[in-house]
């Protein structure tokens, strides 16, 4: 395999026939070939994406603000761990490199070692990007709101704890009195989506599952802004960079929050069809193009395991060359690049 | 077969196989080749015979018809009138077999795999087991595709192109419901199916060619395949995106392609999506399309008038030049398909330009067409025949196409039946006429045996006047404003006076030449048929031509050559060559000393 390409033959020679001008087998141009069809898949999907969003009339959700959560460490870490998942995924693009090149020097237990490595870097990346899925859906604790003069706002600040739900009027499970302290957060997003919440910011009330009405007990929301998406009679749209023109807590934006939050008119997390960061087909994009690439990342970490054993087994050893690994490092190496891409459009542009 | 002997005298493996092996599931190219010619024939007659009941339609309105009822049954056809959304389902469905099946799977997929191996020396695909995935990938989308047919529900009814929201929308009519679902999941099998295939027939060519088989001594069917399956890579993938954002609109509630409809009174939730956007990916594939259907047809009469005029091809180097600028600037004059979406005019007019660069690749092949006939010795065999009706129908197809290519002019004919005859006589009929032409050429290397020259006659001749009995007065009716996928104009007020009863004339006259067309393929089919069980033994190379193919035996035998593959010395073109004894020097003959290749 190796050194081939190096040879000096003149172009008569090589396109004259018998043996392949590339000094590539069959396979490997097949391999090639179809990683330029999938880059027009993966094209078309990214052109149809642009597309969209420049015809869009809302203003697009910024990456660094819609990522900027980590696993047990809450948010305010814009964008950190996207690239942490990113640099496994590139680095696992390196060991699959070095899996190859074992092969070339045939030394089945560097393919073995490195392959694995490879392996357990696909499976970081699918699980992460299960994670971030996980959080796009669930969205922040605030939601998007549609205020009453009908324009569309999200919330900065930090969302006040819910201490306990107090039961003021009796249902089928809850006593008066009986103080609701579990899955409160959910509970409080179900309501408000369902139009179960009454009051106002101070004096809030929630109607339970249960037929039970309770108080909601919970600490003020400080610091709470409105950034206007789109706007309405009387709010215009905030500019991302000037805080300035946010609405603030002193020109009342709980109690408009609040109102909205009453009235349902609230979206939390995104879905195939809504999403409270932006325009409905920015989630919709995310999740077909994200999950697209996320099935090629799955399919080439089954076709790796199956390649891995069969290195374990030496089937490749006995044949004399590892070109199955190189195969699949190509597809593996496409997989990553696309990312790149996709990466590129949905989190940093 | 078993005329040759099996065994020790092969340097290759060869043994007796079973019937399941041999003809079912066999990984031999020439076989594959068939089982594709022949499921391309059963989805080329199915739809020819739906454009024959939505023809009955336009031509007599609302008059009852034995024949409808017959094939439709009283659902589709109650008292023997077409049902309005089953005219749609016949119209779509005759599309899509007809550009998909017979002309996209079945033209590429018959030949390429025949040619491919045999014309560059090659023991067989490169992967034979792909080879076969690939034909019953399309099988069994052929499968699906017919089957929906017989749907309760009917058929896809949004058209070929299947533009959102019709297609996006199960309730907008009954075919956009199961029917559409089936078209989909047909489809997405079938572009892998074509994935399979492109990516060995680009691989073979590259890879698998004999000794002294350089790409400038390779046959011009080799080129076209080459650049047809180039095409096929890079396009269909695009389909597969513009299908699947179509399959979550259907499924998942989103919204890519839909915005602001109101569906029986009630708008619908879906904002923000863009109809236009799948255009867009629509014809990306759609045009490169158009001459996966047309490149190897062009390739086929190339071989075909060579030979049969006794004379080298002219500008052998132009016409490979001419296909590869087709193949790339296929690429970039989808937006012509799109005039009236409210395209930006200059945006509008840059594709004018690229559309209007396509005539002067397609004029040299014309013009190398016809001097390679001029003063050939010229045998008319059917083959010749279809090739030669060939260059008439792109030239008359091609001359309406400079027209449409114009916006100033396409959006005063666009979705008209002037635009309707322009794509079936320069695609669809070319492309039929390059199909014929390769079978009955190729005939004697698929079935070893000589198909009937004097039918193949009639069935040209019936074939081509009905072909432009049918399409000529179209261009009339398109002139006259009548816009395509009408069911009946005489319910909208807009049509009257003379133009109206033009129409209405005009549409006999089509119907009457589909007819006639029609019934003319029976020849072809008889002669098809009878020639492969009762036809006249083969020689081994019937028309005296030069290219490998004939240098094989007329039997069948696995890796095609029953010695040494051969090696070759000079391009397939050497016809009349002056000075030589022959007037064909197969490939495979040595220069002489001083003789110059060509």
């Amino acid at each position: 395999m190796a050194g081939h390409a190096t040879k000096e033959i003149d172009s008569a020679t090589l396109w004259g026939g018998k043996g392949s001008p590339f000094s590539a087998s069959y396979g490997k141009l097949m391999m090639w070939f179809f990683l330029v069809s999938d880059a027009l898949t993966f094209g078309g999907l990214l052109v149809a994406y642009g597309y969209t969003r420049y015809s869009t009339q809302g203003t697009w959700p910024i990456g660094e603000e819609t990522f900027e959560a980590l696993p047990f460490l809450g948010n305010g870490y814009p964008l950190a761990y996207v690239a942490l998942m990113t640099f496994i995924l590139i680095v696992s693009s390196v060991t699959m490199v070095l899996a190859v090149e074992a092969g070339h020097r045939m030394d089945k237990k560097g393919v073995i070692k490195w392959m694995l490595a490879t392996i357990i870097g696909g499976f970081f990346f699918l699980g992460s990007q299960a994670w971030e899925w996980s959080h796009f859906i669930h969205g922040t604790p605030f939601g998007k709101v549609t205020l009453n003069d009908g324009s569309v706002a999200v919330v900065k600040g930090d969302f006040g704890a819910i201490e306990n739900f107090e039961v003021i009027e009796a249902g089928h499970h809850h006593a008066v009195g009986d103080l609701v302290t579990e899955d409160l957060l959910h509970e409080f997003q179900h309501a408000a989506q369902a139009g179960h919440l009454h009051g106002t910011a101070d004096n809030l009330t929630i109607h339970l599952h249960d037929g039970s009405v309770a108080k909601v007990n919970k600490a003020a929301d400080e610091n709470l802004q409105l950034i206007i998406k789109e706007a309405g009679t009387k709010h215009a749209i905030s500019s991302a960079a000037d805080e300035s023109t946010r609405v603030t807590a002193e020109e009342g934006a709980v109690a408009e929050y609040y109102e909205a939050l009453t009235k349902g008119a609230v979206i939390y997390g995104a879905n195939m069809t809504q999403n409270e960061y932006g325009p409905d087909q920015y989630g919709q994009f995310f999740f077909f193009i994200t999950g697209f690439h996320g099935f090629h990342v799955f399919s080439g970490v089954i076709i790796n395991i199956i390649i891995f054993l069969g290195v374990l087994r030496g089937i490749y050893h006995q044949r004399g060359h590892y070109e199955m690994v190189e195969k699949t490092g190509l597809y593996w190496h496409f997989v990553d690049l696309v990312w790149v891409f996709v990466f590129t459009f949905f989190y940093l542009i | 077969m078993a005329a040759v002997a099996h065994g020790a005298d092969h340097g290759h493996d060869h043994h007796e196989e079973s019937f399941v092996s041999k003809y079912i599931f066999s990984q031999d190219h020439k076989m594959i080749g068939k089982q594709f010619l022949m499921t391309a024939v059963f989805m080329g007659l199915v739809a020819m015979l739906l454009s024959i009941l939505f023809r009955i339609q336009l031509a007599w309105p609302g008059e009852s018809s034995d024949f409808l009822s017959m094939f439709l049954g009283e659902k589709w056809a109650p008292n023997g009138i077409l049902n309005n959304e089953m005219y749609l389902g016949l119209v779509t469905i005759h599309g899509t077999l007809m550009v998909f099946f017979l002309l996209t799977g079945g033209l590429s997929g018959t030949f390429s795999n025949l040619l491919i191996p045999l014309q560059i020396g090659a023991r067989d695909m490169a992967s034979g087991f792909l080879n076969m995935l690939s034909y019953w990938l399309f099988f069994l989308s052929s499968l699906i595709m017919f089957a929906s047919l017989f749907i309760e529900t009917g058929p896809a009814m949004a058209g070929w192109t299947i533009y959102p929201p019709l297609s996006a929308l199960p309730q907008a009519v009954s075919g956009s419901g199961l029917g559409m679902t089936m078209w989909l999941t047909s489809m997405t099998i079938f572009i892998a199916s074509s994935l399979i295939g492109s990516l060995n027939y680009i691989v073979t060519v590259l890879n698998l060619r004999t000794t002294g088989m350089k790409m400038t001594r390779m046959p011009l069917t080799i080129w076209a395949f080459l650049v047809t399956a180039i095409l096929g890579v890079l396009s269909f993938p695009v389909l597969l995106s513009a299908a699947l954002l179509l399959l979550m609109d259907r499924t998942m509630g989103t919204s890519f392609y839909l915005s602001d409809i109101i569906v029986g009174g009630e708008m619908l939730e879906n904002v923000g999506g863009s109809p236009v956007l799948y255009q867009h990916l629509f014809w990306f594939l759609g045009h490169p399309e158009v001459y996966i259907v047309l490149l190897p047809a062009l390739g086929l009469s190339s071989e075909i008038i060579s030979t049969n005029s006794r004379k080298p091809i002219f500008g052998y180097r132009a016409m490979i030049g001419s296909i590869l600028a087709i193949g790339f600037l296929s690429f970039i004059v989808w937006g012509h398909h799109m005039f009236v979406t409210g395209m930006n005019p200059f945006l509008g007019s840059v594709f004018v330009f690229t559309t209007l660069l396509i005539a002067i690749p397609s004029a040299v092949k014309v013009f190398n067409y016809l001097t390679t006939l001029w003063k050939g010795s010229i045998t008319y065999t059917p083959a010749m025949l279809f090739a030669v009706g060939l260059v008439s129908t792109f030239i008359t197809g091609g001359v309406t196409g400079i027209i449409l290519a114009d916006s100033a002019l396409d959006i005063a004919v666009h979705d008209t039946y002037f635009v309707v005859a322009h794509f079936h006589i320069v695609m669809g009929m070319s492309a039929v006429f390059g199909m014929f032409a390769g079978v009955y050429h190729w005939f004697p290397k698929m079935y070893g045996k000589m198909m009937n020259n004097r039918l193949g006659y009639v069935h040209f001749w019936i074939t081509i006047v009905g072909a432009y009995g049918v399409f000529f007065p179209m261009h009339f009716v398109g002139l006259a404003g009548a816009p395509r996928r009408y069911y009946d104009y005489s319910v909208y007020e807009g049509f009257s006076g003379d133009a109206y009863e033009m129409i209405l004339d005009l549409n006999v006259i089509i119907t009457v030449f589909a007819i006639i067309a029609a019934l003319g393929q029976i020849v072809f089919l008889f002669n098809l048929f009878v020639s492969i069980f009762r036809g006249q033994a083969a020689p081994q190379n019937p028309w005296r031509s030069n290219t490998l193919e004939w240098t094989t035996p007329v039997e069948h035998v696995h890796g095609n050559w029953p010695g040494e593959l051969p090696t070759v010395h000079r391009w397939p073109y050497d016809y009349s060559k002056p000075g030589m004894e022959e007037d064909f020097i197969p490939q495979t003959t040595p220069l002489m000393a001083g003789e110059e290749e060509h």
